[in-house]
């Protein structure tokens, strides 16, 4: 990208973030696994990027970009963060449309100037460049889950292709989401209770799409469907997906996604419960 | 009750689900001792649909459980099709199906085996209700054809999908022909439905085609399309019985192990006179295809509104066979009306309508009006049969 280099690279200093990507892709496709809100948080650090989006205080979704994933990343301060509409965010990365012709790359420049600045994203395809501009907004503090692996009582890891089409035909006339993991049977329930009537997903403890299995204790739990719903985009794009819910009953949902390049990158999910005892179904 | 479907059947019965969602939004389940029945009516009784899979089509099938009554089920469409929503996933990863209904639990059991151990329950509610079941009998009807469904999915493949109804009739030449029905008055607007839709299929192509040139019944395309697409993914030959225009039209296919019948009303004749001088008068004897439900007050002052549907019956006892009475259809009113063997000829020698504009009400008297023979509607109203009575919930 000898056109956007050479103007930048004096300029680079005065940005609190700079990253460029060979292939937008690598960002675009990742950020739509979280897009179910109009506006996220992005947070920056020398690791990497943070997009976080929220919803009714109950549902939080992180996308993680690591440093290693862009050509170039450059962070000046310890941090940086602001807010910024990612349905905005997300026309421009795709700007030069989302079905490109196989072989053409769009390769992005992104460049944050710190408080109050837009994020500049600059983006080009075969020779053509768009330069968006887009304002950036005070950043909301995000939800603590205090989720951490030491409360963890169960813990599944399955392969996202037995989960796919489960979750793609959820029952929406339900409105929980039941998940029981047990070391006993049916070792791993999905349930919904909708107007046709209850329907059980089972997935056994020796099933060959199984990873991992260490389940301690009978746990059920129910979340709003319609709050988790939204990860099935990012259960579409993973190959694999742990399942870790503690002693409260948070769930914590880790998809792995392999990039266009092979490379790995992270999206979680953390949903609160929507109730403490399920009747039983 | 109790049945097991293996492999591939499960993708067929999921096929035959999908085609009875096309009908009617309740389906009633009848475990019988020589199978398993689905049927379905719409709303309007306009259209029925019933499978039945014979014993052998499962791996086990259990009508009834000694000592218990037989059971018979209504549940709604939508959630026991909600089951095989997905054909695709069902041939990929689904091994065994299995269908229970226990008496004792209002819940109608079904479970799906699938690849991996993975096991998927749906525990529909239903409701009890009397066997669901249409008065029809294909000999009754004097013609009938028969060929392989993918002759006829061909046929109808160019129609618009949009399309309502369609015209199936025999024209010169023994050629089958399917034509793209409008009503006159949206074809007096001229801006709607520009575009007019025949499809002529030769007479090698059936198997059998017992119908004389000149005969035409018009129906819904979209409740035949269902069957057809279930005919043709199974390979099946399909036979339309049909009579008079007003009188429902019989579709079936059948092999060793299912059978299926489509009943589909069909459009009354109108009054050719006052559409030949192309009058604005648009006096139809018959609803709308589109909507049967209710029909205009006019349009009825002496007809009887049963003779337009497809007559129902509904038994309390549980029938041993599925042995359809004989009894002859209600027939449909049908107004009297002269053939004049040389309009065909005038029509043609006469000079062509304003150009830009289909002249359809001309061609319609082309096909129909010359060579059906009059027929004389019986004077009365004709019987009504057993309505169809709701279920206890």
């Amino acid at each position: 990208m000898p056109l956007l280099t050479q103007h930048i690279e004096d300029e680079n200093d005065q940005y609190s973030l700079v990253a460029s990507l060979d292939n937008v892709r690598n960002l675009s496709t990742i950020l739509k696994a979280i897009h179910f809100r109009e506006h996220a948080t992005c947070f920056a650090t020398k690791n990497g990027i943070k997009v976080t989006v929220e919803n009714a205080k109950c549902v939080q979704a992180n996308a993680f970009i690591q440093a290693g994933i862009f050509q170039e990343f450059t962070v000046q301060e310890e941090s940086v963060t602001f807010r910024i509409n990612l349905t905005v965010l997300l026309d421009c990365l795709s700007i030069f449309g989302s079905n490109p012709m196989p072989g053409t790359l769009t390769a992005l420049r992104m460049c944050y100037q710190g408080y109050g600045y837009p994020l500049m994203l600059f983006l080009e395809e075969g020779g053509v460049v768009t330069v968006c501009k887009i304002h950036t907004q005070e950043p909301e503090e995000t939800l603590d889950f205090d989720f951490c692996s030491t409360n963890v009582i169960n813990k599944i890891i399955l392969q996202s292709e037995g989960l796919r089409e489960a979750f793609s035909e959820l029952d929406m006339t339900s409105e929980v989401l039941q998940i029981t993991m047990s070391p006993d049977k049916p070792y791993f329930r999905l349930s919904t209770f909708g107007n046709a009537g209850s329907s059980h997903l089972d997935y056994p403890k020796d099933s060959d799409l199984m990873e991992a299995f260490h389940c301690n204790q009978t746990q059920v739990n129910r979340y709003k469907i319609s709050l988790l719903k939204p990860s099935t985009k990012a259960l579409v794009l993973s190959c694999k997906v742990s399942i870790r819910t503690d002693y409260r009953g948070f769930l914590s949902l880790q998809y792995m996604i392999r990039n266009e390049d092979g490379q790995i990158c992270f999206v979680e999910y953390y949903c609160c419960p929507d109730e403490e005892v399920p009747e039983s179904s | 009750m109790k049945c097991l479907v293996m492999g591939g059947n499960v993708k067929v019965l999921g096929k035959a689900v999908h085609s009875l969602s096309r009908i009617g939004d309740e389906l009633y389940l009848e475990p019988l001792e020589d199978g398993l029945s689905l049927r379905t009516v719409n709303s309007s009784r306009s259209a029925y649909a019933c499978f039945v899979f014979a014993p052998l089509f499962f791996q086990q099938y259990q009508a009834t459980t000694p000592g218990q009554d037989p059971l018979r089920c209504k549940i709604l469409m939508k959630s026991f099709l909600s089951v095989f929503r997905s054909l695709a996933m069902l041939e990929k990863t689904v091994e065994k199906c299995c269908i229970s209904l226990n008496g004792r639990s209002s819940r109608l059991v079904v479970q799906l085996h699938c690849k991996y151990g993975v096991r998927k329950t749906h525990n529909l509610s239903f409701q009890d209700c009397e066997s669901l079941q249409a008065v029809f009998d294909p000999a009754s009807c004097p013609h009938m054809l028969r060929a392989p469904a993918r002759v006829l999915g061909e046929a109808v493949l160019p129609f618009p999908p949009a399309l309502a109804e369609v015209t199936l009739g025999i024209g010169c030449g023994r050629r089958v022909i399917l034509r793209s029905y409008q009503e006159e008055e949206e074809v007096a607007d001229s801006t709607v439905k520009a575009m007019m839709t025949e499809m002529s299929i030769g007479e090698e192509d059936f198997q059998q085609l017992q119908a004389q040139e000149g005969v035409a019944v018009t129906f819904c395309l979209k409740e035949f399309r269902g069957l057809l697409s279930f005919a043709e993914s199974a390979n099946l030959n399909l036979s339309i019985h049909f009579d008079a225009p007003g009188r429902p039209a019989i579709f079936t296919i059948k092999d060793s192990l299912l059978d299926g019948h489509f009943v589909l009303a069909t459009l009354s004749e109108t009054d050719p006179h006052s559409k030949a001088l192309g009058s604005q008068e648009l006096h139809r004897p018959v609803p709308p295809l589109q909507d049967y439900s209710t029909p205009h007050p006019d349009d009825f002052a002496n007809d009887d509104i049963d003779s337009y549907m497809i007559a129902m019956e509904t038994t309390i006892s549980s029938e041993g066979s599925r042995a359809l009475p004989s009894i002859s259809l209600s027939p449909g009113c049908q107004h009297s009306h002269s053939p004049d063997p040389h309009s065909e000829e005038e029509d043609e020698a006469e000079p062509s309508t304003v150009p830009g504009t289909p002249p359809p009400k001309k061609f319609r008297s082309l096909f129909f009006g010359s060579i059906l023979a009059p027929v004389h509607s019986p004077q009365g109203p004709s019987p009504v049969l057993a309505e169809d009575s709701e279920g206890e919930g």
